[in-house]
């Protein structure tokens, strides 16, 4: 346990400090929920039903701002090839980093999000719902984002092909999460799109650290 | 008699054959060694001749084409990476954590011991031991990334050019850890050009890296 929770700390201190992710992301994700209503204009109903939607966006393409760097820092100062000597297997390595990330950049923005709410017009209950499909959701983003970040690790200045690679794969959770919002034609939808998201979640996490783990020992070689 | 608190377990190192290949060319070949606790394996040759890459074949980051690699008296319930300490080109130190958080880290998460103190002494870095690590020099990190060793207890080191960046100190420094790790019945496996003080002559093994890159090159 003691390893484990050492490279959680670790982790989580590297992402505060100066040239850490946490602020980064943090700040990103505000400033392009705060720009839609210039954009969109100020009729409030309309901001209202985008909202969910615009706050799910906001949250992915800030997190893809992040996740290409979960694993690069460390193999380029060779810091992973160190870890993997640990008493502690890779794969275990993977979900500690994971963990890590999503305290130090999804939590965060979850905390932040009342903030966009108040700018998109959104209703007291509709928050809650955003904040709590972005709880369910978006360890999901970031494992995928780790899966990505762990294949493109050792391609040097790699620029947008992890985000490329991570997309496609956040699109289902991007689906589901704004219609576990939204309210849409059919009863019951946003219901069953939250157990859909759930479903997506624990998918991810159990695969997650086996092929990030597989993908980083293939990188090496 | 030796001593052998650094390998309780009488940990050996046996190579046969070894060879490697990258996309169908054969980096090295036919090398073959053991390595008896308190020994020290000196690899040499030129550069390009493969030492890094035999040295990442040894530690199981790259698939070798041919030989064994077997380890002697390990645990067959633990993972022969736990007997191991890397020590690379690159020092694995983060620039954003002082001295002493690196140093903690490892020792966390390798089981080591939570008292780093003795090793920033023997790193010599005592005086800027809660100073970031940026601040510190190439050699300062070099010798962090080394402190490693220290805090950690590992049978088996395998350092790929250690004493790079280093200045005379730091190669004596270098040197003495190697001696001293050996002495206490440890085994060092190290690509370097340093020579080891204070150890018996037969306790030094160099093996030559071939010259087939080279040759294939000319």
């Amino acid at each position: 346990m003691k390893p484990f929770l050492a490279m959680l700390t670790r982790d989580m201190k590297l992402a505060t400090r100066i040239g850490g992710d946490s602020l980064t992301v943090l700040l990103f994700y505000i400033m392009t929920g705060a720009i839609m209503p210039f954009a969109i204009g100020p009729d409030k109903d309309q901001l209202a039903q985008l909202g969910p939607a615009i706050i799910w966006i906001s949250a992915l393409l800030s997190l893809l701002l992040a996740l290409d760097r979960l694993f690069r820092m460390d193999h380029e100062d060779g810091s992973l090839l160190a870890m993997r000597q640990a008493s502690l297997p890779l794969e275990m390595i993977v979900v500690a980093k994971i963990c890590a990330h999503w305290v130090t950049t999804a939590l965060p923005l979850i905390v932040a999000t009342p903030v966009l709410a108040i700018l998109l017009n959104l209703e007291i209950d509709q928050t809650l719902r955003v904040i709590f499909t972005l709880l369910v959701g978006t360890p999901a983003l970031i494992c995928f984002g780790a899966i990505g970040a762990a294949v493109t690790v050792s391609i040097k200045r790699g620029g947008l092909i992890a985000p490329i690679l991570i997309l496609p794969l956040s699109i289902p959770t991007l689906i589901f999460g704004v219609s576990a919002v939204s309210s849409g034609a059919i009863a019951n939808a946003q219901d069953a799109a939250l157990l859909f998201l759930a479903g997506f979640t624990l998918l991810s996490l159990v695969f997650t650290p086996f092929a990030a783990a597989l993908a980083l020992k293939m990188a090496a070689e | 008699m030796r001593k052998n608190g650094k390998n309780p377990e009488n940990i050996a190192l046996n190579v046969m054959n070894l060879a490697c290949e990258r996309g169908g060319f054969e980096i090295f070949s036919g090398v073959s060694f053991t390595a008896q606790p308190g020994e020290v394996i000196l690899l040499r040759g030129p550069n390009g001749a493969g030492k890094s890459t035999c040295l990442a074949t040894l530690y199981g980051v790259l698939p070798k084409s041919f030989g064994t690699v077997s380890f002697e008296n390990i645990d067959p319930e633990r993972e022969p990476r736990e007997y191991l300490h890397i020590v690379g080109h690159v020092p694995g130190v983060k620039t954003t954590l002082t001295v002493k958080e690196n140093l903690t880290f490892w020792a966390q998460l390798y089981g080591g011991t939570e008292n780093v103190l003795p090793a920033i002494e023997a790193a010599g870095l005592e005086a800027i031991q809660d100073s970031e690590a940026s601040i510190l020099s190439a050699g300062q990190t070099r010798r962090l990334g080394l402190a490693r060793l220290l805090v950690a207890n590992r049978p088996i080191w395998i350092l790929d050019e250690p004493t790079s960046a280093l200045d005379k100190q730091g190669d004596q420094w270098v040197g003495q850890l190697i001696a001293d790790h050996c002495a206490e019945g440890g085994i060092v496996i190290a690509a370097t050009h340093l020579d080891i003080p204070h150890l018996a002559p037969e306790a030094v093994k160099t093996v030559m890296i071939g010259y087939s890159a080279v040759d294939h090159a000319s």
